[in-house]
C-alpha cells in the first residue's frame, strides 16, 4: 500500500539542513544529502563525524529536530511507519541472536516485517541462500564465524525485500576475506533487486571499490561528494595546479586527509563511540 | 531458593507463634500464595535489564526500525516474563504442597492461578521496562529494582492481612498491584474470601497501563 503512494522519481534519501545535537555537541550540523535510487552510496568519515547519528535520524530512531529527511518521498519525522516499511537496517554491533539458528533469526524478522505466513518459509530460505548460508541455516548462530554472522544479519535485513538497505560499518572487525564475502553478497543482491544501498565505513579501499558515489563527512557536514574517481581526480588536479610533484595519483585516503585536515586526531570520536566499536571488533575477532 | 526459605523458616515459625490473624488457617498456608506472587515479582522486576542488554547488542535498534508497533514488542516481552514467572510459581507451589499446605487441585482454579501470575508478572516487567526507559543503564535499573522490591513486598498483603496494618500502610497496599495478585491467588488456592473479579480487573488495567508507559519510553533506549 505504501508503494502506491510513492512518487516515482523521489530520491531514495533526501536530507536537507538536518541538525541533531546531543546537549552542546552538534553531531549532525546542517547535513544535505541525496541518495539516488539504485546506487550504492558510501558515507565516510572519521569517528565522531556524525555518520551514525545521521543514519539514526534516517531510520526513525532519532527525531529530526531541524531540517527534513525524506526516504522515497516519505517524511522520516512525520510518516515513520511508511519509512520503516521500506528499510532494511544492519547496525554496527553484531546483533544476531546466538541462541537461535540462522533460519530462526531470519524467520523472526520475516514475522516482525509482516511477511505473509504463506510466503514466509520460502522468503526466509531465499534470503539465506542469497547470502550463502543455506547449508548452515539450521545451526545455532553461536557457531558462526564473524563473517557468517554479518551475512546472517544481511539476510535478516533482506527478508522483508527493502527498497533501501542501510549498513552501519558492515565490515568492521572482519578479516579481508570475510570483508570481500560480505561485499560480494551486497553487490549480488543489489544487482538482482535494484535496491538502494547506503553504507558507512572507515575503509577507504572498500568505498573506492564498491561504492557508486561517496560523501566525506566531517564535523556533522558533507565536505566532499562524488564518485570515487571524481574525488581522486579532483584532488590530483588541485595538487597539480598548486605545483606539487606528482609521482603517484592520490588515493581516496588522500582525499579523506585533505578534507578532514589536521582536526582528525583530537576529534576522534567520543568514548562511547570508541567503546562500542571496540566491542564489536572483539566479538567479531 | 529464597521462596523455599520464606516458606520453610518464616512460614513454619510463624505458624507456631500464631501471631498473625489468618482467618483460621495455618500461617504457612496463608503465606504460600504471598510467596508465589513475591517470587514471580522478583523475576519480573529485573526484566528490563534484558531490554537494556538488547539495546547494547543492537537488537533493539533493529527491532525498532521494523514496522512492528512498540506496544507489540513490549507486550511480547511482558508475556515472556509472565511465562518465566510461571515456572517459578510451579516450583513454589510444589514446595508448598510438600510442606502440607492444603491447596486446591481443581484444574480450572489452577488455570486461573496461572492467568493471575502471568498478568501480575506482565505488570511488574512493564514497570521494570518503564524504569529502563527512564534510567537507560543496567546499574541504575538494578539499583531501582532492589530499592522497590522490598517496599512492594512489605507494603502488600503477602505476609499479613491488610486489617492489621497501620492506616498509611493500608493505603500503600491498596495502591499496590501485588496485593490484588495475592488476594486472588489466596482465594483461588485456599478458598479464602476474595474479590476475584475486581482483582482480575485491577491487574488487567495495571498491565495495560504498564504496556502503554513502557512502549512510550522504549524509543528513548535507542537514542
Amino acid at each position: 500500500m505504501t508503494r502506491d503512494t510513492e512518487r516515482p522519481q523521489a530520491d531514495a534519501v533526501a536530507c536537507t539542513g538536518l541538525v541533531h545535537a546531543f546537549g552542546e555537541t552538534r553531531a549532525v550540523d546542517g547535513l544535505d544529502l541525496t541518495v539516488r535510487q539504485g546506487e550504492v552510496f558510501g558515507l565516510l568519515g572519521p569517528n565522531g563525524a556524525g555518520k551514525t547519528t545521521a543514519i539514526r535520524c534516517l531510520t526513525t530512531l532519532l527525531p529530526v529536530p531541524a531540517g527534513t529527511v525524506r526516504v522515497f518521498g516519505h517524511d522520516a519525522a512525520g510518516d515513520r511507519m511508511a519509512v520503516r516499511r521500506l528499510l532494511g537496517y544492519v547496525p554496527q554491533q553484531l546483533s544476531a541472536d546466538a541462541g537461535l539458528t540462522g533460519r530462526e533469526n531470519v524467520a523472526l524478522f520475516a514475522r516482525v516485517f509482516d511477511v505473509p505466513r504463506r510466503e514466509r518459509a520460502e522468503r526466509v530460505a531465499q534470503a539465506l541462500a542469497a547470502v550463502d548460508l543455506a547449508e548452515a541455516a539450521d545451526r545455532l548462530a553461536a557457531t558462526y564465524s564473524g563473517g557468517m554472522v554479518r551475512r546472517l544479519e544481511l539476510a535478516q535485513a533482506l527478508v522483508s525485500a527493502p527498497r533501501l538497505l542501510i549498513l552501519d560499518e558492515p565490515t568492521i572487525g572482519l578479516d579481508p576475506i570475510a570483508r570481500t564475502g560480505v561485499w560480494d553478497h551486497i553487490e549480488a543482491v543489489r544487482a538482482a533487486t535494484g535496491m538502494t544501498v547506503l553504507v558507512t565505513t572507515h575503509y577507504m579501499d572498500e568505498a573506492d571499490q564498491y561504492c557508486d558515489r561517496v560523501a566525506l563527512m566531517h564535523r556533522g557536514r558533507i565536505r566532499a561528494l562524488g564518485t570515487p574517481a571524481e574525488l581522486r581526480e579532483g584532488l590530483g588536479a588541485r595538487r597539480r595546479a598548486a605545483g606539487a610533484a606528482m609521482d603517484t595519483l592520490p588515493t581516496l585516503e588522500d582525499v579523506f586527509r585533505d578534507v578532514a585536515g589536521s582536526g582528525l586526531d583530537d576529534e576522534a570520536g567520543d568514548f562511547r563511540d570508541v567503546r562500542s566499536t571496540r566491542r564489536t571488533a572483539r566479538r567479531v575477532g | 531458593m529464597q521462596p523455599a526459605l520464606w516458606l520453610l523458616i518464616f512460614g513454619q515459625t510463624f505458624t507456631r507463634i500464631r501471631a498473625i490473624p489468618t482467618g483460621g488457617i495455618p500461617y504457612v498456608d496463608y503465606l504460600a500464595p504471598g510467596i508465589i506472587a513475591q517470587s514471580a515479582m522478583f523475576i519480573a522486576i529485573f526484566y528490563g535489564i534484558q531490554i537494556i542488554w538488547e539495546r547494547d547488542a543492537g537488537i533493539l535498534n533493529k527491532l525498532l526500525v521494523t514496522p512492528t508497533p512498540r506496544s507489540a514488542l513490549i507486550t511480547g516481552k511482558a508475556f515472556a516474563a509472565g511465562v518465566k514467572s510461571l515456572v517459578q510459581a510451579v516450583v513454589v507451589l510444589l514446595i508448598a504442597a510438600l510442606l502440607g499446605v492444603a491447596l486446591t487441585w481443581n484444574p480450572i482454579e489452577l488455570l486461573a492461578v496461572a492467568a493471575i501470575v502471568v498478568l501480575g508478572s506482565a505488570f511488574f516487567s512493564c514497570l521494570s521496562m518503564t524504569i529502563a526507559g527512564i534510567v537507560l543503564s543496567r546499574d541504575r535499573l538494578m539499583g531501582f529494582g532492589q530499592a522497590i522490591t522490598m517496599p512492594l513486598f512489605f507494603g502488600s498483603n503477602a505476609l499479613y492481612p491488610v486489617s492489621v496494618m497501620p492506616g498509611w500502610l493500608q493505603a500503600v497496599s491498596k495502591a499496590n498491584p501485588l496485593s490484588y495478585e495475592v488476594d486472588a491467588l489466596r482465594g483461588l488456592l485456599l478458598g479464602t474470601p476474595h474479590h476475584l473479579a475486581s482483582d482480575f480487573a485491577v491487574l488487567l488495567v495495571a498491565a495495560a497501563l504498564g504496556v502503554t508507559a513502557a512502549s512510550a519510553l522504549l524509543g528513548r533506549l535507542a537514542r
